[in-house]
């Protein structure tokens, strides 16, 4: 019988979350006073972008952890954790362009949160990429842990440096500006995300080490010299 | 007996300027790749004198940027060539030192290359200095820097994967974006003129950018060619 992967009460608990928070925000808690239904978005926006920023940031921790550790398993971590952060860095870009339209009028607008968030997703789709085209699996998981460090280091300077470029955003959102009946399902869809998140980059690390070619261990494998290996 | 970082360093450096000037004919393909590329803006954009003279800083470091693709890639490319690589990483050489040669080797490259375009792009455009030649060549080494030190790791990676081609871009051009935000608006700043006193911000920015990347870039180094 096929063995059930623990994390998939995680995957669960998420759904189930979601769909209640979902719920809430949309049908439940009243329209937002001056954007009215489009308003409804903060549920998921806010969420969103805290999730990919975090699992931005575990990404980056893995990428330290794979260099220093070395290693299958914290390649695979950092392989599912990489695609989970482009997969939750687009899907902010989308929602933001859904409510920039309605909202600002236009899709697309030069705002440093914006701008931000599509270079975040270009550095991961490059790391991505990257991955596709190195075959030597030691030299893959070096690589593009170092490119993630390197990626992951620009995500400020770029905010700053767009934001003196210019600007036109919400000031953010915190507890000052957003009520606390509101403030809840926010949390509570965040949680839900989290949940998701951490089911998949599980699921997708088990799936990264399954692919991969079977090989003697590494400890018994005689290191490769750096003559051999430069190919 | 082993060289001092700083030593090993001016070494590679030098090796590496030395390779540049015999392979000259390279170079000036290079200039004159980057030379077109600026004469295409303003097929692109129209004659408008006007609109060109005002953006004439970002079509400089457009085509800067476009031409450091190929000196980057070039920079490696060499070193592929019998192994040569290898042979350097059998001396006692400190990766560290490896990388501020070879990095600071295209980072003069490209200052230089931007110091022969500046005034070709200034009659091009038809633009003069309106406010001044210090900032304007403090932006062009400042940007150099910061282009030289990631295109300098990304390149050791690139060189040696499938499709280098278009890799070295895909991963270099958003990961500089601020060092392009920073250049353009400081170089803009100085042709025409800076009476809100906003070049020191921007060159805070490169600055920044270039003390954040040459000492990340140089820990993480090793990493990647020792692989």
């Amino acid at each position: 019988m096929k063995s059930f992967d623990k994390e998939h009460v995680l995957g669960a608990a998420g759904v189930a979350l979601f769909a209640y928070g979902a719920y809430q925000g949309l049908f439940v808690l009243p329209p937002e006073k001056f954007m009215s239904d489009v308003g409804r978005i903060l549920y998921i926006h806010v969420p969103t972008a805290w999730m990919a920023m975090l699992v931005a940031t575990v990404a980056c921790f893995v990428a330290i952890g794979s260099l220093v550790r070395g290693g299958e398993a914290w390649d695979a971590a950092l392989e599912a954790s990489v695609e989970v952060a482009a997969l939750a860095t687009g899907m902010l870009i989308l929602q933001g362009a859904i409510w920039a339209k309605p909202t600002w009028g236009v899709y697309w607008d030069w705002d440093p949160r914006l701008t931000t968030s599509a270079i975040m997703l270009a550095c991961f789709a490059g790391v991505l990429a990257l991955r596709a085209f190195v075959e030597d699996p030691r030299r893959r998981a070096a690589w593009s842990a170092v490119a993630t460090i390197i990626a992951y280091a620009d995500v400020p300077i770029v905010y700053f440096s767009v934001k003196w470029w210019r600007t036109l955003h919400q000031s953010f959102s915190n507890r000052e500006t957003v009520a606390e009946t509101m403030w809840n399902v926010v949390f509570l869809n965040w949680g839900a995300l989290m949940l998701i998140a951490t089911w998949l980059i599980i699921q997708r690390a088990r799936l990264s080490l399954l692919s991969r070619p079977a090989r003697l261990d590494e400890s018994v494998a005689p290191a490769p010299s750096a003559l051999v290996a430069g190919g | 007996m082993s060289l001092s970082v700083t030593r090993q360093t001016s070494l590679v450096l030098r090796k590496d300027l030395l390779l540049s000037w015999r392979g000259r004919a390279r170079v000036v393909a290079q200039l004159s790749f980057a030379l077109v590329t600026l004469m295409m803006f303003s097929f692109a954009v129209g004659p408008n004198s006007d609109v060109l003279s005002r953006h004439a800083g970002g079509y400089l470091w457009l085509a800067l940027l476009l031409a450091s693709i190929l000196s980057l890639g070039e920079s490696f490319r060499l070193e592929l060539e019998d192994a040569a690589l290898e042979g350097l990483q059998l001396l006692p050489v400190d990766p560290r030192a490896l990388f501020f040669g070879k990095a600071l080797a295209n980072g003069i490259q490209l200052f230089v290359l931007g110091v022969i375009l500046l005034p070709l792009s200034l009659v091009l455009f038809s633009t003069t200095v309106q406010f001044s030649w210090a900032w304007l060549l403090g932006f062009l080494a400042l940007g150099s820097a910061g282009l030289a030190a990631p295109g300098t790791l990304y390149s050791a990676m690139t060189s040696r994967a499938r499709g280098k081609d278009v890799m070295l871009p895909l991963l270099l051009f958003p990961l500089v974006v601020p060092v392009l935000l920073a250049a353009v608006k400081g170089t803009s700043l100085a042709l025409l003129g800076d009476p809100m006193k906003q070049s020191q911000s921007w060159m805070t920015i490169l600055v920044c950018f270039d003390l954040i990347y040459w000492s990340l870039c140089a820990i993480l180094f090793g990493r990647v060619i020792d692989e």
